[in-house]
């Protein structure tokens, strides 16, 4: 049974979709995903733990032999990714079913948690599998289910975000393949591991170049990298909020996950970083994004996009430290993969519970909530901490670890940069907070009372979390330190600026 | 008894953050919340006096809670000045708890639990700075202080205090996040190690340009210390209430801020390092420029809290010139300035909330003649201002003696004509207060009828929670005048240790 756990791995929620709809009582469903997300989250914990103790693990699907069969491998990165993509879904299935009673139509709800459970399959395929052509199967399920879970809203808007999200995505996704398919007319193998080896012998063929760039750029439109990030925040902020704290906790992580692992794992560091300027480029993208982003998150209006345009600003701190390509930096980013994922599922998560009582979250509906719903709002408040980087929190942690980078690699100037970035922050964070605790109840909200407690539960998990995750580091340090540090021992070559 | 002592440490810290919860459970009941504040201040300040009693004996006391990141601690030790910050932030929270009680009481201030359990977080974050191990503990503490005083900045909610809580809050994360958590990254990085240390950490080969545009970066960094041109957040914090003003913005927080300064001086640099620093004359001189301007600035504030608070900025700069110094009588006058400025702030703040609440006036402008209406107050305004200037029978005497001394020996001229001019000034901003408070009618003969009709006014002081508290403090600028001994002990320990080490 334990052999099996890499592919039990994406089973079970595959399996446990098609199940749902025997059952078809919206309760029982819940019930049933929610078990299954528990159960992936504890094969992805056996995982972990197996990874840490004896090393990689490979797993040949139907006993095929690796190149030609497709195989799956688990190195510490993807258990790591394995371990945040259940656990958050774990969690934000808590609150589920309260969610969704107000945010989607009752003949649509066990619906939606199939097309979740699918959404799921399909981001720890991505993960978990070691082939190219396997990456995109999974790609297109997830990406696929994540359109139409967000077209589920009651939001009308949501059907055009979520267009505008199918034409994007689509486009990375044709990208992604288009470079797959010349990599394997190059070398005739779509194994990740057999590419990495044999696709240095090719290294100077203008076609492995294309096949890369379209790779990178079809990679980068999915992780929503300025400036390529416009289906972003309308797609976060109509889709159900339940489907925005999952998706923003997870989606982009994936999708920066294959970046690292096509750019570290596949074409080798020293093709990614020595044959082509791609630290400047990803440099310069990561920097404009983070101001770009956070600059446009203080002017918005529906707090959903606030921090959705936040989410665009954090992926440029995760590209900065990708992009200084140090094992420091690589840990930063890491780090902020985990950490992110806790502050967006929190504040998501919070926002639906604001939602569910208010029935939007434009900045003027938050007034007096801080009266109201002093626990939701404590809990955007120390989420918001934690995504300015106050000490105690996550935030503090992966911002420690990228100035750490950017000053080993002697980037001052770009370090001062990343502290500007993060008092913009503030300013986006304050700006809900003044509303909430400054502005009297609007009329007529007087009867707003604080979120169920099914609501509460999950968002005080993750934002205990936030806390626990910034004291108590152990854990995620030493899993991203390994992860990045084998990252390049597998590369060989250690480069650096 | 050594493990006590660690106990002891680690409950200075905890005992506040404790206070929070109970005063947070206690609330419905505002008795029992003051009662339960008062209890758990008595504790803490029997904590810190056990310390103090500790360090003179000579003991090394340290704690350990837990290693945040590889290499970054979360620990605590005892030394010298971190027990005098300790000793007069747990001694003045005591005072204060009094002074607010009367108060907030009389005032009708809303949401009291709210700021009384701000209120001790801030004690415990004033605390865990004071007896931080390391830079980084420091930091932690300093960051919790900053939020957990926004809510009482704040605490009005009107829009006066919305803007002020935006000044305060963006000067003070903006400039700790900018400069000194990169300073303190840096540090990190070039000398492996962030422990305070006698004698400084880094090596004697290091390359001082780095290090002096380190050192600019810490001063500036540590935006509570209210260096010119990052003071702007001190005034702004006035619109808190008075017992806020009077322990965050003259005690806790802004000697949080010099406080950082010096033990950075002292033991990330070292005062043999800070000397040879390209970068220490400058500094110096801003902080001179400070202390001036800051002065010529109170003068014209009209507004009792607001030339206060100017006052603080030009006081702060004081302090921090007697750390860049880097002579010993530097700083034993720059840790012994913290304790003189604490006591005579503190019961200026006191007799200003007591003016508003008596007499409902915040503009100096209006006082004339008050001295009739409250006596008590306006007498120990008086004590206090000669305190602040440096007159005897005051402690402020002794803390200036020391700095102008250090000065001398370190033949900057020009600062010390500063310090000159700014107690001037000093004279020339606080002791009119009290003056026409008393004497209405003098040195205003062109100005007719502006203190007339003064003639028979009842005396009406402030409740007698908020008296005592003046009292207390006023008492305590003057016995530190006469039985400075302890303070001076302390002050000279924390180079005395120093020497030891450079023995070796």
């Amino acid at each position: 049974m334990l052999v099996h756990l890499p592919i039990l791995q994406v089973l079970v929620p595959l399996m446990a979709a098609p199940l749902c709809l025997v059952l078809n009582r919206s309760k029982m469903v819940w019930l049933f995903a929610l078990f299954t997300s528990v159960l992936a989250f504890l094969i992805s914990c056996l995982l972990l733990q197996q990874v840490i103790d004896s090393g990689t693990i490979t797993y040949e699907l139907g006993g095929w032999d690796a190149p030609w069969g497709i195989e799956y491998r688990i190195d510490k990165l993807n258990a790591f990714l394995l371990l945040i993509i259940t656990a958050i879904s774990t969690v934000v299935l808590l609150a589920a079913q309260t969610s969704i009673k107000k945010e989607i139509p009752k003949d649509k709800q066990s619906l939606f948690y199939i097309l979740f459970l699918l959404s799921l399959t399909g981001m720890l395929g991505i993960v978990a599998t070691g082939d190219a052509f396997n990456v995109f199967v999974f790609l297109e399920i997830s990406s696929l289910s994540a359109y139409a879970l967000i077209a589920l809203s009651r939001d009308r808007r949501a059907l055009w975000a979520s267009y505008q999200y199918l034409i994007m995505g689509t486009i990375g996704a044709t990208f992604i393949l288009i470079g797959i398919g010349l990599m394997y007319q190059m070398t005739g193998t779509l194994n990740m591991e057999d590419l990495s080896k044999r696709l240095p012998e090719l290294e100077q063929t203008r076609t492995v170049f294309t096949a890369f760039a379209f790779v990178i750029v079809g990679v980068c439109l999915k992780l929503a990298l300025f400036p390529l990030h416009l289906w972003l925040p309308n797609a976060y902020a109509y889709a159900p909020s339940i489907v925005t704290a999952f998706f923003a906790a997870t989606a982009t992580k994936v999708a920066i996950y294959l970046l690292i692992r096509f750019t570290y794992s596949v074409f080798g560091l020293s093709f990614s970083f020595t044959s082509l300027p791609l630290q400047i480029i990803f440099m310069i993208l990561g920097l404009l994004g983070i101001f770009v982003a956070s600059t446009a998150a203080i002017y918005q209006t529906n707090i959903k996009h606030l921090f959705a345009y936040s989410s665009i600003a954090q992926i440029g701190y995760m590209i900065v430290g990708f992009s200084i390509s140090t094992v420091t930096g690589l840990t930063a980013t890491l780090l902020h993969l985990f950490n992110h994922a806790l502050m967006k599922g929190a504040l998501f998560l919070a926002l639906g519970a604001v939602m569910y009582r208010i029935g939007g979250v434009q900045i003027s509906q938050f007034q007096g909530i801080g009266k109201q719903m002093p626990l939701t709002m404590a809990a955007i408040v120390i989420g918001g901490l934690s995504l300015i980087g106050v000490p105690l929190t996550v935030g503090f942690v992966s911002k420690w670890y990228l100035l750490v980078a950017l000053i080993e690699s002697d980037l001052w100037l770009i370090a001062v940069l990343v502290l500007l970035g993060s008092l913009l922050a503030v300013i986006y964070v304050w700006r809900v907070v003044e509303i909430a605790y400054f502005r009297p109840v609007l009329l007529g909200g007087e009867t707003v009372k604080e979120a169920p407690l099914s609501f509460l539960f999950p968002i005080w998990i993750l934002v205990f979390a936030n806390i626990y995750f910034g004291i108590d580091t152990r854990l995620s340090v030493q899993v991203a330190e390994a992860a990045a540090q084998s990252l390049f021992g597998i590369s060989g070559s250690g480069v650096s600026l | 008894m050594n493990l006590s002592m660690t106990l002891m440490l680690q409950l200075c810290v905890i005992l506040p953050a404790l206070a929070t919860l109970v005063i947070v459970v206690t609330g419905s009941k505002p008795n029992l919340r003051e009662t339960m504040t008062i209890c758990f201040g008595l504790m803490l300040f029997y904590c810190v006096i056990n310390l103090y009693h500790g360090v003179i004996a000579g003991e090394s006391i340290n704690a350990f809670w837990w290693e945040l990141l590889p290499g970054l601690q979360l620990s605590f030790s005892v030394e010298p000045l971190g027990i005098l910050f300790a000793l007069i932030a747990s001694f003045l929270w005591l005072v204060t708890t009094v002074y607010a009680i009367g108060y907030m009481r009389s005032h009708h201030e809303k949401n009291q639990t709210r700021f009384y359990a701000c209120f001790a977080i801030a004690i415990a974050a004033v605390m865990g700075i004071a007896f931080a191990g390391n830079l980084f503990t420091l930091f932690i503490f300093y960051e919790v202080l900053t939020l957990s005083t926004y809510p009482l900045v704040t605490h009005a909610g009107t829009e006066k205090a919305k803007k002020g809580g935006r000044i305060y809050l963006g000067i003070l994360i903006g400039t700790s996040v900018l400069f000194f958590l990169l300073a303190i990254v840096i540090t990190w990085f070039v000398a492996g190690t962030l422990d305070f240390k006698h004698g400084g950490i880094f090596d004697s080969n290091i390359d001082t340009t780095l290090v002096g545009a380190l050192l600019v970066l810490f001063v500036f960094g540590v935006g509570k210390a209210a260096i010119m041109p990052f003071h702007r957040w001190l005034p702004a914090a006035m619109v808190a209430p008075t017992p806020v003003s009077a322990l965050l913005h003259a005690v806790a927080v802004v000697k949080a801020g010099v406080f950082t300064i010096l033990k950075i001086c002292v033991f990330i640099f070292g005062i043999d390092l800070l000397a040879i620093l390209p970068t220490t004359q400058f500094l110096l001189y801003l902080a001179g420029a400070s202390v001036l301007l800051a002065s010529l600035v109170a003068m014209r504030q009209d507004n009792l809290k607001a030339r206060l608070a100017y006052s603080t900025v030009s006081q702060l700069g004081y302090v921090t010139i007697g750390a860049l110094l880097a002579t010993s009588s530097g700083v034993i006058g720059s840790s012994m300035h913290i304790a003189m400025h604490a006591f005579g702030k503190i019961t200026l703040f006191f007799c200003a909330g007591a003016i508003l609440v008596a007499a409902h006036k915040s503009k100096i402008s209006e006082m004339r003649g008050l001295g009739r209406q409250m006596p008590l107050t306006m007498i120990a305004f008086f004590i206090a201002s000669m305190s602040i200037i440096g007159l005897p029978p005051t402690g402020g005497t002794w803390s200036k003696w020391y700095l102008l001394m250090g000065t001398l020996e370190t033949e900057q001229f020009v600062i010390m004509v500063v310090l000159m001019l700014s107690s001037l000034l000093n004279i020339a901003y606080l002791l009119p207060i009290p003056f026409h408070a008393f004497f209405p009618n003098i040195l205003t003969k062109n100005e007719q009828g502006a203190g007339g009709s003064i003639a028979n006014v009842q005396i009406k002081e402030a409740p007698l929670a908020s008296l005592i508290a003046i009292g207390i403090a006023t008492l305590g600028c003057l016995i530190l005048f006469i039985y400075p001994h302890p303070l001076y002990e302390l002050t000279t320990t924390i180079l005395e240790t120093q020497e030891i080490t450079y023995g070796k």
